[in-house]
């Protein structure tokens, strides 16, 4: 999982030094919709967010973050790493750029513990990623925080290659 | 003529599998060999018309389901007496029962049913009980467990809890659709499930009131979790918590006045409690860790929680009117949602053990800790009324499965649901409604 993310990410690199990054933006890496919509609007806001003109490679490396809408953790923790954080900071500064968009984090466990300990767990790692995004400039009223625990599991079966996509807060836009 | 009626029999039956689609079957994984050998003669039956319900097939299946006995098989018996004057004691003896239960189920008046039966001790040729039921049809199920009680009392010297109900949440999701969560209630021998509430959003925390007649739970319904309280009789229900940020874990103090419960509207998850006739909230923990799943001690003094204050979870004890806490477990990195046997002295909980989320129990007086059960994914433990077994959910071939387990570990029972997961069992206090006489 994570290491085609990573050839994507090299891959994408790859053609955007090739000279091909305005048709590529276009088409996300994390094939999912909202990943899509945010791809495409993604070297707009760059620009009026920094005023400066970024690299082509720092672009599409943007783009690539801000098509990702789920950040991971560790069991029983919400403690964000360097490859959540890089996405938190991706979104975040799309946030301070497009002052209209509303979101929701929603954060999740997988299935191991008690459910109700996950309840409060999930609503400590969406309260996380909330922490941090206030922090880059995001105002709080425009954040909600909710936890569904280990009740909305993304992948239903009783493994660690799951449960790792189980652990995880969302990134949802309004 | 006999054939005929069999068959009728038969052909009901299976239309009424066919109707009632989601039927919870309960199977005895583990038992012990040394139960107590009963024999149960088929309860005679005096009456134009046969009711639904067939007692003695009730009552044997409650006996050995409880692991406690060696029910003797019917084709075995000698003699089938249904009267005191009938029975032949050698004839058990032969067959080395120490007990013999015997009964008639008579039609008193039009819907009403009279239902008798005594219980001997085989070897010292004496009845140890003997009761009657007046009752109508409905009640048949329900006299036959209150029968299935007063032997397991009399025999094992402890309370029985076959007159109690079990609470549960399932998930079903059809292939194409969305998944239907609906909230249980069914007999403690799987029979007459009644769905209390049904969503397309997850349903959670099933606690029961301390008279049994209501529920409190999580729903989801509005896209976040609120806490509810549902009256069983009449389905009414109120929405008692819908702050800021979570609302969860709901549990009744024992006198039915208080529920304690875990609300995030500070900022951070804490145990509260509400008193229910005002409303009015007092807030009992203050620590930046989690603090929730709270439960009463019996006799209302102390409330146990879970918090991770001390960097991974662990059951801590309070007084019920808030102050300092008392760590209990110290055993493992992951111990959590623990709740009281009804005698109080000991407590049962989730523990990770070699890398699997395991039932333990803990008695207070010494702080020791058992695990009683193997598998790896098993939560939301609670007691039977009367000590003696505790439910928790669990999964089997990546299905949620509800099990149960003696306290002492030896007698493991699953119950199966036909479709979907089962999980969150909640087991009700007793049901003392019924009378009886002598």
């Amino acid at each position: 999982m994570k290491k085609r993310k990573y050839l994507a990410v090299s891959l994408l690199i790859a053609l955007a030094l090739a000279g091909c990054a305005g048709e590529q933006a276009t088409k996300p890496a994390a094939g999912d919709e909202k990943g899509a919509a945010s791809a495409q609007t993604a070297p707009a806001t760059d620009k009026s967010a920094t005023g400066a003109a970024l690299s082509d490679q720092e672009k599409q490396r943007r783009a690539e973050l801000l098509a990702q809408h789920r950040v991971y953790f560790a069991f029983d923790s919400s403690t964000i790493d360097d490859e959540a954080r890089a996405i938190i900071e991706a979104h975040a500064a799309h946030l301070v750029a497009n002052p209209q968009i509303k979101l929701s984090l929603e954060g999740n466990c997988d299935e191991r513990g008690t459910r109700e300990y996950n309840l409060a767990l999930g609503e400590r790692r969406a309260q996380a990623v909330e922490k941090m995004m206030k922090v880059l400039g995001v105002a709080g009223n425009r954040i909600k925080t909710v936890s569904y625990g280990e009740e909305k599991p993304l992948c239903q079966e009783h493994n660690e290659s799951c449960w790792r996509q189980n652990r995880r807060a969302e990134i949802v836009y309004k | 003529m006999r054939i005929s009626l069999k068959w009728i029999a038969v052909t009901v039956m299976l239309l009424w599998s066919f109707s009632a689609r989601a039927v919870l079957t309960i199977e005895i994984t583990r038992g012990v060999d040394t139960g107590t050998p009963i024999a149960i003669v088929p309860f005679i039956w005096e009456g134009p018309v046969k009711p639904g319900q067939n007692v003695s097939d009730i009552v044997e299946a409650d006996l050995a389901r409880s692991g406690r006995f060696a029910v003797l098989p019917r084709k075995d018996f000698i003699s089938t007496p249904h009267e005191d004057k009938d029975v032949v004691f050698k004839d058990w003896r032969i067959l080395k029962s120490e007990a013999l239960v015997i009964g008639s189920v008579r039609l008193a008046a039009p819907g009403k049913f009279q239902v008798q039966f005594r219980l001997f001790d085989v070897f010292k040729e004496t009845q140890i009980a003997g009761f009657r039921y007046n009752v109508s049809a409905d009640l048949l199920r329900s006299v036959a467990h209150q029968i299935s009680d007063i032997i397991y009392e009399k025999i094992t010297g402890e309370p029985g809890a076959f007159s109690t109900r079990i609470a549960y949440v399932t998930r079903e999701e059809p292939p194409k659709g969305i998944p239907v969560y609906k909230l249980q209630v069914a007999d403690s021998d799987g029979f007459n499930a009644q769905t209390v509430v049904r969503s397309a959003e997850p349903l959670m925390s099933p606690a029961w009131s301390p008279d049994g007649n209501r529920l409190a739970y999580v729903s989801f319904e509005d896209k976040r979790s609120k806490v509810y309280v549902q009256n069983l009789t009449d389905g009414h229900r109120e929405l008692l918590a819908e702050f800021t940020g979570i609302n969860s874990a709901p549990a009744w103090s024992p006198d039915g006045t208080q529920l304690a419960l875990t609300l995030s509207r500070d900022g951070n998850a804490e145990i509260y409690v509400m008193l229910l006739n005002s409303r009015a909230l007092k807030r009992l923990t203050f620590d930046p860790a989690i603090d929730t799943e709270p439960s009463w001690s019996p006799d209302g003094r102390d409330i146990i929680f879970t918090s991770d204050r001390a960097g991974s979870p662990q059951i801590y004890r309070m007084n019920a009117s808030g102050g300092s806490a008392e760590r209990l477990t110290f055993d493992g990195d992951y111990n959590a949602r623990a709740s009281y046997a009804a005698d109080g002295k000991s407590i049962t909980f989730v523990s990770r053990s070699q890398g699997g989320f395991r039932i333990a129990v803990m008695r207070l007086d010494n702080k020791t800790q058992q695990v009683l059960t193997d598998t790896s994914l098993d939560e939301s433990p609670s007691f039977a009324p009367n000590g003696r077994m505790i439910i928790y959910a669990t999964e089997v071939r990546g299905r949620g499965v509800l099990a149960s387990v003696s306290a002492d570990g030896r007698v493991r029972q699953l119950f199966k649901f036909e479709e979907g997961d089962i999980r969150e069992p909640a087991w009700s206090p007793y049901n003392r409604e019924l009378q009886y006489k002598e």
